[in-house]
């Protein structure tokens, strides 16, 4: 076996993560030619820092259920109601923050477990399914919260908060989380039965439960993991900000599924890519930030974010169709 | 000697279409039952029945002469039944090495994948059961093999989990005639063996070369259970079963 036989083997087997690779670059590059400048200004990546761990959490989850053929939407509120859990224990209970987190994780797969539930007994799609619980979960939370948003400054002092968001050598902890986060996912979706059997689902359910594989149970699992992952999310979001707002996760709805596409894990099921949707979170999270940070117009930022969409998708394309 | 498997009064139905009705039929230690009928006699229903991949509407099923309670399709392949459907159930965008060990991976502790033990033994696994074209790794996606290519990649999946009994359903529809003759040398080793079979075949011919036992299956009811010794020739076989059809109408 020569060496050009591995690179290229290993290029045609990772085509989809080079490709959104690729497109990261590319925008880098772009803004890197526009104004050298403010490329290595820390403003620019400065805000990039906060909002790419978060969609990092929201996004790498979505991987598996579009893998297994379902969506969920519910994660954008999910995201406020963990949260919601999480601030308030600390605030009007005042629960030790570190058992709050924990709980804000259960409260984030409990409601994750919820929707599996409905997808799988009550056998809606889970397009509408999640439609309709993004909208009741945050209809709930702008009544129990009273539209009222929830202030943990005191947090600061606490443990949890540097080693969840503090600084390490001057370096955001929450992108080590949301890297361990990464690497413990890759390992699940390659190299462990979950997500393999996330993959046979996905390509195809009946051969899937004919081989004796627990499809019901496996989805459910599924959307607990995207609760797990919006919860996540939504208290690194508190915590950074040191606020609960009702309608804290709704911005993050169309970037986190724009995130999974770019990244390259194809809408119909069966296959998808963990390093890619890094990489398409990435290209969304500096579209998001960086258009500004150019000193460009803010006008201008959503037409560039669905530019780039469309254009990566196209690229995407050129991995071919569904093999049946 | 308890049968492997017995179903007693097995009734299904589809919405209107009663597919089976009230199905009695068993399976013993190294017997090769040839399971014959129609297209749309419920063989397939039945088969799927028997492996947990549907609920009988009535009746038992009883493994080892122990009834089976809450039967499903992870259940049977513990109690080391493998089936090769008709539709094959394969994941085309999944490669060879992950179809094969489907449903059946093999872990560390915490549902870790061998992935190196896997890739080793699906490569084994191939060679063995003699893909035709040498390009083939077990890495390769099964959506890009070829019909007889796919058939191969499901049946060494039923080799090779070391099943007490192995279902065919129309194993041989899309192979050569040389593949095909693999398949019954594999029917063959498997009886050797002391396992059992349940084979589906809509060519006759076969089904009698390597039967024991004939079930016929006409709309849904078992019609006639013969032994081979009671045949003669798959010529008489064939007439009995457009007998009894006939009788039916
Ligand atoms: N999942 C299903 N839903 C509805 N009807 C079904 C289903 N599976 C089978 N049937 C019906 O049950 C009857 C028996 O089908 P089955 O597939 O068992 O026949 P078969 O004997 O295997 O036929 P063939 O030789 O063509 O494979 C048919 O009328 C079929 O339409
Ligand atoms: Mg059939």
């Amino acid at each position: 076996m020569n060496k050009e036989f591995t690179i290229n083997s290993f290029i045609s087997e990772n085509s989809r993560p080079l490709s959104s690779l690729f497109y990261f670059v590319l925008i880098m590059t772009i803004f890197f030619t526009a104004s050298p400048e403010v490329f290595f200004s820390t403003k620019f990546h400065q805000a990039v820092l906060t909002v790419y761990p978060i969609i990092i959490f929201l996004v790498i989850p979505l991987v598996f259920v579009v893998t297994m053929g379902e969506i969920d939407l519910s994660f954008a509120s999910n995201f406020a109601f963990a949260s919601w859990i999480f601030a308030l224990l600390i605030k009007t209970f005042s629960v030790d923050p570190f058992l709050a987190f924990l709980l804000g994780i259960l409260a984030g797969a409990f409601i994750g477990v919820l929707m599996g539930c409905l997808v799988v007994y009550g056998r809606i799609s889970s397009l509408v399914a999640s439609l309709g619980a993004l909208f009741l979960i945050r209809g709930f939370l702008f009544v129990v919260s009273d539209s009222k948003s929830i202030t943990i400054i005191e947090i600061r002092k606490h443990w949890i908060y540097d080693l969840l968001v503090g600084k390490f050598f001057g370096f955001p902890m929450q992108f080590i989380w949301a890297g361990i986060f990464v690497i413990i996912a890759y390992f699940l979706y390659h190299r462990h039965v979950f997500g393999a059997h996330i993959h046979h689902i996905g390509d195809n359910p009946e051969s899937a439960a004919q081989m004796g594989i627990n499809v019901d149970r496996t989805r459910i699992f599924c959307f607990m993991f995207c609760g797990i992952g919006a919860a996540l999310a939504g208290m690194f979001s508190t915590l950074v900000n040191f606020t609960w707002w009702p309608t804290q996760g709704f911005g993050y709805l169309l970037l986190a599924l724009a995130s999974v596409f770019v990244g390259g894990t194809p809408t119909w099921g069966g296959v998808g890519t963990i390093f890619g949707a890094v990489f398409g979170s990435g290209v969304i999270a500096y579209m998001e930030t960086g258009i500004v940070a150019m000193g460009w117009s803010g006008l201008w930022r959503q037409f560039f974010n669905g530019l780039i969409i469309i254009l990566a998708l196209l690229g995407h394309r050129f991995h071919g169709n569904r093999i049946r | 000697m308890e049968p492997i498997i017995e179903l007693r009064n097995i009734s299904k139905k589809f919405g209107g279409i009663t597919a089976l009705n009230s199905v009695s039929l068993e399976v013993n230690e190294g017997e090769v039952v040839g399971l014959i009928g129609d297209n749309g006699a419920g063989k397939s229903t039945l088969i799927k029945t028997l492996v947990g991949v549907h609920q009988p509407d009535l009746g038992e099923i009883f493994i080892r002469g122990r009834k089976a309670e809450h039967w499903n399709a992870k259940k049977a392949r513990e109690a080391k039944i493998e089936t090769v459907f008709q539709d094959r159930a394969l994941t085309p965008q999944q490669s060879i090495v992950w179809n094969i060990f489907m449903g059946k991976e093999l872990r560390y502790p915490l549902g870790f994948i061998r992935v190196k033990e896997q890739q080793e033994e699906a490569n084994r696994i191939i060679r063995e059961i003699g893909f035709t074209s040498k390009l083939i790794d077990a890495k390769s996606q099964v959506g890009n093999l070829s019909g007889g290519e796919r058939q191969g990649v499901a049946i060494a999946r039923a080799i090779y989990n070391d099943a007490e009994l192995i279902i065919l359903d129309e194993p041989t529809t899309a192979l050569s005639l040389i593949e095909t003759q693999k398949v019954f040398d594999f029917v063959n080793n498997i009886k050797a063996k002391g396992r059992s079979v349940l084979f589906i075949g809509h060519n006759i011919f076969h089904v009698f070369d390597i039967s024991d036992r004939f079930v016929i299956l006409d709309r849904g009811k078992i019609v006639h259970q013969l032994e081979k010794s009671d045949v003669d020739s798959p010529e008489s076989l064939i007439k009995i079963m457009k007998e009894t059809v006939e009788k039916g109408e």
